[in-house]
């Protein structure tokens, strides 16, 4: 049996012994994970470096902040979560208990990506284990060094049945892939994205695809150029680019492109000096192959802004691209690097005509003092989220709904959206045997009286919840009265809760 | 261009135009779908008598009815479904508007099956439209009057434009799926399912299965068992067993079983007389090699049949039929049975009967029959289903509250009431910032401090009880 089969089997046998589910378990777990971002916050950073060049701010600030948030959401409001909702109810169900119950999906299989590895990798398993599955983690063999460490570590502090780490590649996945999860969860690009589904399907596994695309970036005339440009120098060339949700190319008129230029400039050395090659704070393109697929890049496009590179160290300037084509090489697929095309465009309509014609980004950002443009925008496209006047920030916002749509993925997460995405609503209706004759008017032999009635009551929805319990036992003692057709005297004596009749009302019927 | 991909095109067209949008055109289409209901009403039958033999009742209830109410209910609840939510912001983003908007995701295909033909493709397309996308429906082929009647009446009420219908067998049905759509409802068997997702994996598209699977239906404690078996026999052989939420075999102990056999004895003969054959209110099945195999499917079986058994080829009839008896590796516990055959299997204890249920492939519904509200707590929080409803069988899919679909081997996603808006629409989150308030921005520009990142800790750390974490 190969190492992978083992660890799913494993993870199947925990969950069914069903010590995921209880929410002790699950706080418990929780607050391990928090541990373990606390004390191996060295280990993690230093990690990072080897990985991808990330100073050892960047770490908390990009990485693990992010997740102790979610960690501390999760466990602040689990109790909450997990709780049934009820819903609106029929005419025929009001005595009945009529709720959604989220339960766990069972064992799910994460595969992380390696520009954020723990970011991306850690935050769907937090909504996994909040939501009470099993989850075999697979993190992305690209940054090796952190899926060593994820590997090493992480059964230290977590139950390591439940929540194995299988590390490997290509092979390995696959070998993963074959097996039968009861959710898969990827954070990628949209062609591994499409294996992953077929995978899936196989065993009829709904998939969450994270994925990317070309987040376009529109820059109004009519807005605060210099503020718009270091937000956009901020968004672009953190972690060098490499950034699902990284603005990916500016759209704007051609009268103000020389003026985001300068101020991007101004940007690039505020943060990053004059030569970012020397900063702690500047990264470095994860490994020799992206480097050599994004200096492909900039082949066919001017370049306006630096453009230094050296191979040995995978590094590439903050590096600016101006009056790009839109059959530049550079706009055929997501950049995924340091190298920011600026597309002349007239205004917002040809801004809008272009974006349309092309897949469906993970995010568009728009910067512009304009209300009715910005609302113009997203009227008029699509995308998985939209951000305006900044960037990336929307990510870290929990009560929004992360994720892509079209080629940019499917499904969404962060905060809650994770737990319900991890979880199954269980649709629950809970009568008793009692009023048995009220189901007459339903059963057959079929009358065209029994219809009429059933027409009546069977499916009428009646929002009763603001009801108090005399009201409803009011309501329900005239339904019965109705269609037992009983007389006057009897409603009367059911009605009245000093009589025997209303007394086994109340007993039976208190919601 | 084939024909078909011609029709996608011209929906693709329309749908970039906007036209379907806005929300006087979303609810003047749901109107329009009640005046094809309500101006029709005789023809729905006719056609569902012709496919399936269904008695009135049977169609007003479950295939116009149920459309009715989910027409009115989303009509009345169309504008705040529509409107945009907004959501709790962190101490950074106070200033800024944080919402999300449903919006439509294209072009949709939905897939619908024979047993409810209607119903299987008007409550979808119902969701479609209130979310404002435009929809190919591909109604099933197996249910040809109604197949027909679709085709006929949805391009005459309803914008031709927007929707289209298109017919055909597996072929056709093959081809259909190798043209790109936003979102693919399916309603149907886990086979097929298969070769839709495989078919969706190519052009990234989201889909909702809602397929079947065999409903257990248990019976233990304490209960009023005439009461019982009317509601179990009323589920179980409505449309013949054809419905995917159907009760598809018991499990009780063997005290119970010679308690319930009389009752639905009893009640099956209430229902359709001592000859159900000649009862109008008894439906037939929707073919002859369905009708086939079921035969096969009871005459393989080892276990005793104590109530019908009857069949009658030229009319597509078996008679509603109980078998005891029945082992866990009896053909009848094979696949889901979807036809008016009831296996009781013998199992003594709850525990054990749980257990059973847990071993097998997740069902679309499962049911308890019981009088003791711990036995009823027992199997809804140790069991896994679709949906779940205790003394009392498939209504609490009419209850548009509550979202329909399986999970596992019977199904990915769900619809009914908004359920159906939210699936096919894509939840867009939107954050509006302004340009003030940059000197706070400045902490998490590099050159990275320490002192920067003791500031925006701090800001995290105060946050335990907002609605957000933030990482700036």
């Amino acid at each position: 049996m190969s190492r992978e089969r083992q660890a799913v089997d494993t993870a199947r046998r925990a969950f069914l012994t069903g010590r995921s589910i209880p929410l002790e378990h699950r706080i418990h777990q929780l607050k391990s994970l928090q541990r373990f971002l606390v004390e191996r916050q060295k280990d993690i950073a230093l990690a990072l470096k080897k990985d991808l060049h990330k100073s050892e701010h960047g770490t908390p600030l990009y990485e693990t902040m992010g997740l102790e948030g979610e960690i501390s959401l999760a466990v602040d409001r689990l109790a909450e979560w997990t709780a049934p909702q009820p819903v609106e109810k029929t005419l025929l169900t009001i005595s009945d208990k009529v709720y959604i119950r989220p339960e766990p999906l069972g064992v799910v299989l994460i595969i992380g990506a390696w520009n954020y590895p723990w970011a991306v990798t850690i935050q769907p398993l937090i909504g996994a284990i909040a939501a009470g599955n099993a989850a075999v983690v697979k993190p992305s063999e690209v940054s090796a060094h952190t899926a060593k460490v994820m590997e090493e570590l992480l059964p230290l502090y977590l139950d390591k049945e439940l929540y194995p780490v299988v590390t490997g590649g290509v092979q390995e996945t696959q070998e993963l892939l074959k097996q039968r999860f009861d959710h898969i969860f990827y954070t990628g690009n949209s062609t591994v994205g499409k294996v992953v589904m077929e995978a899936a399907s196989r065993h009829l596994t709904p998939v969450t695809l994270e994925l990317g695309g070309k987040s376009p970036c529109y820059i109004d005339k009519c807005c605060d150029l210099a503020i718009a440009c270091r937000r956009i120098t901020w968004g672009k060339f953190t972690n060098c680019g490499q950034t699902c949700i990284a603005p990916d190319y500016i759209l704007c008129n051609p009268s103000i492109q020389d003026r985001v230029i300068e101020e991007i400039r101004k940007a690039v050395k505020e943060f990053y000096t004059d030569d970012p090659k020397t900063c702690a704070d500047y990264g470095r393109v994860i490994n020799a192959r992206h480097f050599k697929r994004v200096m492909a890049m900039m082949e066919d496009s001017k370049v306006a802004l630096g453009g230094e590179n050296e191979e040995s160290q995978c590094y590439i300037a903050p590096t600016v691209l101006r009056d790009v084509k839109a059959e530049a090489k550079v706009m055929q697929e997501e950049i995924f690097g340091p190298l920011l095309p600026i597309v002349p465009v007239s205004g917002v309509d040809e801004a809008i005509h272009f974006i349309k014609e092309r897949e469906k980004p993970l995010t568009l950002y728009v910067f512009s003092s304009d209300n009715k443009l910005i609302q113009r925008l997203i009227a008029e496209t699509s995308s998985g989220g939209v951000l305006a006047n900044d960037c990336l920030v929307q990510y870290s916002v929990s009560a929004l709904p992360f994720g892509g749509v079209g080629n940019s993925g499917i499904g969404t997460y962060h905060g809650k959206h994770t737990f319900d995405r991890l979880s199954h609503l269980k649709s629950c209706l809970v009568k008793s045997l009692a009023m048995e004759s009220l189901n007459k008017m339903r059963y057959p032999p079929h009358t065209a009286e029994k219809l009429g009635w059933a027409r009546f009551f069977i499916l009428k929805q009646v929002n009763v919840s603001h009801l108090g319990w005399l009201a409803k036992m009011a309501l329900l003692a005239i339904i019965a009265a109705v269609v037992l057709q009983v007389s006057s005297y009897e409603v009367h004596y059911f009605l009245n809760p000093f009589s025997l009749g209303g007394q086994w009302g109340l007993q039976r019927f208190i919601a | 261009m084939d024909a078909q991909s011609e029709v996608v095109k011209r929906l693709r067209e329309s749908f970039r135009s906007g036209v379907s949008l806005p929300e006087n055109f979303r609810r003047t289409q749901l109107e329009a779908m009640v005046a094809l209901l309500r101006e029709n009403e005789q023809r729905v039958l006719d056609a569902m008598h012709q496919d399936l033999a269904k008695p009135k009742f049977e169609v007003v209830l479950s295939e116009i009815d149920i459309v009715m109410n989910e027409l009115r209910f989303a009509i009345s609840n169309l504008k705040t479904w529509m409107m945009p939510e907004y959501v709790g912001k962190n101490l950074a983003t106070k200033m800024d508007d944080c919402f999300v908007r449903r919006e439509p995701l294209g072009v949709v295909l939905i897939i619908g099956a024979w047993n409810y033909p209607l119903q299987l493709i008007l409550l979808p397309l119902i969701g479609a439209i209130s979310a404002g996308n435009c929809a190919v429906v591909k109604p099933s082929e197996v249910s040809p009057a109604t197949e027909k009647l679709l085709a006929e009446l949805i391009p005459k009420y309803l914008s031709p434009a927007c929707y289209a219908v298109l017919c055909g067998g597996v072929e056709e049905t093959k081809k259909l799926l190798e043209i790109k759509f936003d979102h693919i409802f399916f309603t149907g068997s886990q086979s097929v399912a298969r070769k839709i997702l495989q078919a969706a994996a190519v052009h990234l598209t989201p889909v909702t299965l809602e397929l079947g699977g065999k409903c257990p239906c248990l019976i233990y404690g304490d209960l009023d068992v005439q009461a019982a078996a009317k509601r179990l026999a009323w589920a179980k052989f409505f449309n013949v067993g054809q419905s995917c939420v159907a009760p598809d075999y018991v499990l009780c102990s063997q005290k119970m079983r010679e308690a319930l056999v009389p009752a639905l004895r009893k009640t099956l003969e209430t229902f359709y007389s001592s000859c159900p054959q000649k009862s109008p209110d008894m439906a037939r099945l929707i073919s002859q090699r369905h009708w086939a195999r079921l035969c096969d499917m009871l005459q393989r079986s080892k276990g005793t049949v104590v109530i019908g058994g009857e069949t009658a080829e030229e009319e597509k009839y078996i008679a509603p039929t109980v078998v005891v008896d029945v082992k866990e590796t009896d053909s009848l516990m094979v696949d889901e049975i979807f036809g008016p055959i009831l296996p009781i299997i013998t199992i003594e204890t709850l525990g054990e009967a749980i257990n059973f249920v847990n071993a097998r492939e997740k069902p679309l519904a499962l049911y308890i029959f019981s009088d003791d509200s711990e036995v009823v707590t027992a199997v809804l929080e140790r069991t896994s289903s679709g949906g779940f409803c205790s003394n009392d069988g498939m209504v609490h899919m009419c209850l548009p509250g509550l979202p329909f679909g399986g999970m596992g081997a019977s199904g990915m996603g769900n619809y009914h009431g908004r359920w159906g808006f939210e699936t096919f629409s894509h939840r867009r989150g939107c954050m509006l910032r302004g340009w003030a308030l940059e000197r706070i921005n400045v902490l998490r520009y590099p050159p990275y401090t320490e002192s920067n990142l003791g500031w925006l800790r701090w800001a995290t750390g105060t946050k335990k009880s907002w609605d957000s974490c933030s990482v700036l």
